[in-house]
């Protein structure tokens, strides 16, 4: 009978913790997938589209993550297949530099102007 | 003085504009990457669609020729409208054509290839469509070119035509 107790415990426990660790790995899926762009619909994410390549994407997600690759590992796969662009936030490097950098400068020369401006009416 | 530069500058600003949206107005709303550096083919196992057994890539891409891999369902319909071409790039003997059978009802599959000729020398099952993101694709009919030190060297999005047939004998003469 206390074999059976002990039994039923370990057995609650394992089944407890594996279902914690799916919670977890569905939540990581999620997350990715929703960074990524469904290259053959226009404006959706992998997440949002029931396209056949966003499925696939999803599998091939999926079984990247119980490969145990973490999410830097499956978009650098998914961009040495379709480039930078499948990504929603790209990387910053020699072809993006300007992306991610413009509304920076856009934003110091603004704050410049209106800086110069205000200045000015004090005087 | 100031109006007038001010009016130059919107002037400026709107013809600016007015280009980036004309010019943007002729572009294809489809994206094709560029394929920048030679990229090896993926390693693979994948089931044989008339034996139904698991072949492994390094065995289907052995010898030492030109590969052309063509994503293909029966569903599809523009893969109907290249199929004669692929008959056509079937005949050449310096390169294989490699079929990939894309989430595909067997008998559907097999049925199609029974009514419209076989032009591959060898057909893998990717029901999962997994394969074809290994190799890069974004659905059916996709082609690639493996050159001789099997690296993936072109890519063509959609059904080819008889420009992109006339292109290809010239990659693989």
């Amino acid at each position: 009978m206390k074999i059976l107790k002990i039994f039923i415990i370990v057995f609650l426990v394992t089944g407890f913790f594996e279902l914690k660790s799916e919670e977890k790995n569905n939540e990581l899926k999620n997350e990715i997938l929703k960074n990524i762009r469904c290259l053959i619909c226009q404006g959706q994410s992998v997440y949002d589209s029931e396209s056949d390549f966003a499925s696939s994407i999803k599998l091939i997600v999926d079984k990247k993550i119980n490969k145990g690759l973490n999410e830097e590992e499956i978009y650098d796969f998914l961009r040495e297949k379709y480039g930078d662009w499948v990504i929603y936030n790209p990387q910053l490097n020699k072809n993006t530099y300007i992306l991610w950098l413009l509304p920076l400068l856009l934003f110091f020369l603004g704050g410049a102007i209106i800086y110069k401006k205000t200045l000015k009416k004090k005087k | 003085m100031k109006n007038k530069l001010n009016l130059f500058i919107i002037i400026v600003f709107l013809s600016f504009c007015f280009v980036i949206f004309y010019k943007g107005l002729n572009n294809s709303n489809t994206y094709t990457p560029k394929i920048s550096n030679k990229k090896d083919i993926p390693i693979f196992e994948s089931k044989d669609f008339n034996s139904n057994v698991y072949l492994n890539s390094k065995k289907i891409f052995e010898d030492d020729i030109f590969y052309i891999v063509n994503i293909w369902a029966s569903w599809c319909l523009p893969c109907r409208t290249e199929h004669p071409l692929l008959m056509e790039l079937s005949k050449n003997n310096s390169s294989k054509l490699i079929g990939l059978n894309y989430k595909d009802n067997l008998n559907n599959a097999k049925k199609f290839i029974n009514e419209f000729g076989n032009p591959y020398s060898q057909i893998l099952i990717d029901n999962e469509g997994i394969l074809s993101v290994e190799f890069g694709a974004y659905g059916v009919p996709e082609t690639f070119i493996i050159d001789k030190n099997k690296k993936i060297i072109r890519k063509f999005v959609g059904p080819i035509n008889k420009e992109i047939v006339e292109q290809i004998k010239l990659i693989i003469k």
